[in-house]
């Protein structure tokens, strides 16, 4: 169903940006978006500005190579694009909530179809990577004793390639709109729907694409390459190893979508015949190469969650990770087999019995290293000393909730169960209750339980358990009754359904969603709280949990350098063991510390390649042709530069570890 | 374009702790003769295939494909080790192994796609059946 | 600068005192090669992606052109050759670089750079050829594949150009060094890897196309 398309011609500069494209004009949700849009920006200029904050924020955050500093900025990214998203389905849950028989909800079929859309791409992309990207650049160097990451700026770049590809899709509320075709497109292929949606959509990955998969190559270099001495791959932390694994099924799966995106963006702006009814195009081939890519994503989202809590398990059960060897196995083996499941995505497209029996089975095969961990995660907790922090909590949560949501995910690998619930709300069910039950609450748990080494003062405990109570129960009251409706035969990406019985369910499943919010307010009141409560809660140690592994060896927050001597790793949990052998910090002895130098290169060719990715949407040629000039242009300027590095001078180094031993003192009066 | 910090520079010879990296980033040390008995062998595998196909030396398509296949492998394990210096040993045998997981991938991927698309089309497009009569399918319910 | 080690009062004597940090500090490899290698498998699977559907529509003619009816062999023979003296070209530019020669470096990337646009230009020309017989990228799913697949190489080897161009000017005004050294190493691997993925084009797109 197409919008209103102009049949003007298009403009020389303009493309075909006309009136037209401002949606506020006729949309009153989408105005009252804008202007509260407006007005919050407006808020944080001008608090920038009273406090003189423009200068330290160009300097300290935008231009900054730190991985602490741009893993954070990932994760402010994950938690505002969070809001969005959130808000995506709480006007879906309100709307299939209502609309009934001759109540047509207030939501017409176009702009459900793009808040559904949306959702899902803003969750996937720019929530759950973010948060699993930031989480893996702040921890991986800390963990494996190292001052940075490989590629430094690199790193910096590829984080506003997402921040960029975020950008695009935001700009859809206010110019123009977004794609109506589902997060991976499958149903609006090629030249079908020629309206701006669909490019909104593809440039938004294609630019994101790029950061993550760089992103990938610089923490597989950095585990490789930058591990300290002593440790070897057996004794990494298992967070460590779930990246490595994690950042391998990047780089090996995100050329697939970058390359079909190619073949959907050649249909629809040259006009070839990939995935078109005629001239033999074959459009079950785009949902083939999707899923490809689509099968392994899920597989990076859930990876280092599954290193989280292993994390979380072992230091809140003041035990080792039971079976270590086991679990780098089972990731390992999860990391291969997730390449070998893709077809389950779509058994009822008609590829026949032989081709869905074999994919059945490894799709069932690959629940067994899944449930070789959580039987590790058990077996550590078992006669451990077990402390109930909110961390330890969300990991509880997880284990019962994951379990269970897998379990429906074994059931639907069996093509014939699949036949009846392709496509259901079962089946939404499912993937919610696995990543939010895997994902959400890791990165919550993950949050609670880093958020001191990474801004000097614990989360508050109260506010914190709330939240995870809230989220908890409201997850099952949200998504049991979808499993119902699934079960009952009820079809994802319905706006609007004429059996009015279905609608207690829904209702029931709107306050679900309702709990779920408060469980996010919950979250940023104890964000606040803590902030105000900071000296209370401050953590002057470094090591407020009693943890394991080498990120508890430094303050909190680390300095710049991280360690002021590379440590030298001998066993598993390599922070336990120095403490076991009564560690002493060098006291003197400090050399100057070799570092990368901040640049604002980054942000300037991720800026350029955003603009592109803009002119290419609205046919602004002449921009496009410009910006894509500015930007390999821009990268060629920057290799010119040689002098990326500079030292931190030995008496700066003194003086950051002579205030942390005053700080330690002064803590253990 | 960037904005190096202004942190004073310590006027350290830090040149000397650098040469033992000159090892490593020299790289793979590459001999004359090893990119000749490359570029030969590259020059013969790559004619024999052109001449077969022209001289259309095998009839059957089948077996011509393979032999091309065959060709194409050697040549590309060719450049690998000669021109590309693949070998265990280089960065702690990391080239390698990602290099061996890549195959597996690639593999997988196109002889997955291949197989599936073929029972796709087979089930699915009659019209678009590639060659020979597809077989009789299992039709879904 | 190594530390002390005081064991806590009543630590069990077994506990042997351990180092935890070196005497000198270690410099961590560099990783760029490495690097480098995987962005090379990335685009690996870049080209898998596009093979497979080549493999899957490749026999689509829609009723248009087959590969037999339009592939020019002689011609991709000799872009053929083109590639393939690039790449020994560029690995005399290699030894030079090794014994340390400037200008000896210089002059076999101009001499690869030079080989790499008679291939560019070859092959656009090849392109213009078929457009004009009307059996364009649009013409049918076959010539969609093949036209991407040829193509996508074709801007690679193009990035390379630029790329090359870009290096000899940086090697003309810094020498050397070991970052240009780096550098080099970096666009051998990646002129390799361009051809490693031709002998795939002219073996399952060409000469199998033809069958």
């Amino acid at each position: 169903m197409t919008e209103h398309t102009p049949a003007a011609a298009p403009h020389w500069l303009l493309g075909r940006i006309t009136w037209d494209s401002i949606p506020m004009a006729h949309e009153p949700i989408v105005l009252y978006t804008f202007l509260a849009t407006m007005l919050g920006g407006l808020l944080v200029v001008a608090g920038l500005t009273k406090f003189r904050l423009w200068g330290p924020l160009w300097k300290d955050w935008i231009c900054s190579i730190d991985h602490k500093k741009i893993g954070i900025m990932y994760m402010v990214l994950g938690l505002v694009m969070f809001l969005r998203g959130f808000a995506d389905a709480v006007m879906m849950r309100l709307q299939q909530s209502m609309a009934f028989g001759e109540s047509m909800g207030y939501l017409p079929p176009h702009h459900y179809d793009q808040i559904f859309t949306a959702h899902g791409v803003i969750m996937i992309f720019f929530v759950a990577m973010p948060f699993v990207t930031g989480l893996m650049n702040y921890l991986v160097p800390l963990q494996i004793g190292a001052r940075d990451v490989s590629f430094p700026f690199l790193n910096n770049f590829s984080f506003w390639m997402t921040a960029g590809g975020a950008v695009l899709v935001m700009l859809s509320l206010f110019l123009g709109e977004f794609s109506t075709a589902g997060w991976l497109a499958l149903s609006n292929l090629g030249a079908q729907n020629p309206g701006v949606g669909l490019d909104y959509y593809i440039w938004g990955l294609q630019v994101a694409g790029v950061g993550t998969t760089l992103s990938g190559i610089n923490l597989i270099v950095t585990i490789v390459k930058m591990r300290a001495p002593g440790m070897n791959l057996m004794k990494m932390p298992v967070f460590t190893w779930t990246a490595l694994c994690t950042n391998a099924l990047i780089v090996a799966s995100f050329p697939v979508l970058t390359a079909a995106l190619v073949l959907m963006s050649l249909d629809r702006y040259v006009g070839t015949n990939f995935f078109t009814n005629d001239l033999g195009g074959n459009a079950m081939l785009y949902v083939n190469l999707i899923w490809i890519w689509g099968h392994p994503e899920v597989y990076i989202l859930i990876l280092p969650c599954f290193g989280v809590f292993s994390e979380v398990v072992a230091t809140f059960s003041r035990k080792r990770l039971f079976g270590y060897t086991s679990m780098v196995y089972a990731t390992v083996c999860i990391t291969v087999l997730s390449y070998l499941v893709w077809l389950h995505h779509f058994f009822t497209m008609g590829s026949g019995a032989t081709v869905n029996t074999f994919f059945g089975i490894t799709t069932m095969i690959i629940s067994i290293p899944t449930g070789a961990k959580i039987f590790n995660w058990l077996f550590t907790m078992y006669k451990g000393r077990i402390r109930f922090t909110v961390p330890m909590l969300w990991t509880v949560g997880f284990m019962c909730t994951f379990a269970i949501g897998g379990m429906t995910g074994v059931l639907l690998a069996v093509p014939p169960a699949d036949f009846v619930l392709h496509n259901s709300l079962f089946l939404i069910a499912h993937f919610h209750n696995v990543i939010i039950g895997g994902v959400v609450f890791a990165v919550f748990a993950a949050i609670n339980y880093w958020y001191p080494k990474a801004f000097g003062y614990k989360l508050d405990e109260f506010w914190g358990k709330c939240s995870f109570w809230f989220w908890l129960v409201g997850f099952w009251v949200a998504f049991t009754p979808l499993y119902i409706l699934g079960l009952m035969g009820v079809t994802r990406r319905v706006s609007h359904f004429e059996d009015a019985s279905l609608q207690i369910w829904f209702l029931i499943a709107a306050c679900g969603a309702g709990l779920i919010a408060l469980g996010i307010a919950s979250f940023f009141i104890q964000l606040f709280v803590s902030y105000l409560k900071r000296e209370q809660l401050r953590d002057v140690t470094g090591d407020p949990w009693d943890g394991r592994t080498l990120e508890w060896a430094t303050s909190s927050p680390p300095p710049q350098y991280n360690f002021a001597f590379t440590p030298v790793a001998h066993e598993i949990d390599a922070w336990w063991d120095m403490k076991k052998h009564g560690y002493q910090r060098p006291l003197a002895g400090f050399q100057p510390i070799h570092m990368p130098a901040n640049t604002g290169a980054g942000i300037v060719i991720a800026g350029l390649s955003t603009l592109f990715g803009f002119a290419m949407i609205w046919h602004m040629w002449p921009l496009a042709a410009a910006s894509f000039a500015a930007t390999v242009l821009a990268s060629i300027i920057h290799t010119f530069n040689y002098q990326r590095d500079y030292y931190i001078p030995a008496a700066e180094v003194a003086a950051t570890e002579n205030a942390r031993t005053q700080q330690l003192a002064a803590a253990h009066v | 374009m960037s904005a190096s910090h202004t942190h004073t520079h310590a006027a350290h010879g830090h040149d000397a702790h650098h040469h033992d990296d000159h090892h490593q980033d020299a790289g793979p040390h590459s001999t004359l003769s090893g990119y000749m008995v490359g570029f030969v062998l590259s020059v013969i595998l790559t004619a024999i295939p052109f001449w077969l196909v022209m001289g259309k030396v095998i009839a059957d398509k089948g077996t011509m494909a393979l032999v091309l296949g065959v060709f194409a492998v050697a040549q590309i394990l060719v450049h690998m080790v000669c021109f590309l210096h693949m070998n265990g040993k280089i960065e702690g045998g990391w080239t390698l192994l990602s290099t061996l997981f890549t195959v597996v991938f690639v593999a997988v991927g196109i002889a997955g796609t291949l197989w599936v698309m073929f029972h796709m089309n087979a089930n699915m497009m009659p019209t678009h059946a590639p060659g020979h009569m597809p077989a009789v399918e299992q039709r879904a319910p | 600068m190594s530390d002390t080690h005081t064991l806590p009062a009543g630590a069990a004597a077994a506990l042997a005192p351990r180092q935890y940090h070196l005497a000198h500090e270690p410099h961590p490899e560099n990783g760029t090669a490495l690097g480098f290698w995987l962005y090379l498998m990335s685009d690996c699977l870049i080209f898998a992606a596009l093979f497979a559907t080549y493999g899957v529509l490749g026999r689509s003619y829609a009723g248009g052109p087959t590969g037999a009816e339009l592939f020019d062999l002689p011609l991709v023979a000799l872009n053929t050759a083109f590639l393939l003296l690039s790449s020994i070209t560029f690995g005399f530019a290699m030894l030079q670089k090794q014994h340390g020669k400037v200008g000896g470096t210089l002059a076999w990337l101009a001499i690869t750079g030079l080989f790499g646009l008679c291939f560019l230009g070859l092959e656009l020309y090849e392109f213009q050829h078929l457009i004009h017989q009307g059996a364009g990228p649009q013409r049918s799913a076959f010539l969609s594949a093949f036209f991407t697949l040829v193509a996508t190489h074709g801007l690679h080897v193009t990035f390379g150009l630029v790329w090359l161009v870009v290096l000899m000017v940086q090697i003309a005004k810094h020498g050397l060094i070991r970052e240009n050294q780096r550098r080099l190493m970096c666009l051998s691997m990646f002129w390799h890897f361009l051809d490693v993925v031709w002998i795939g084009v002219f073996t399952f797109v060409y000469l199998m196309g033809v069958l």
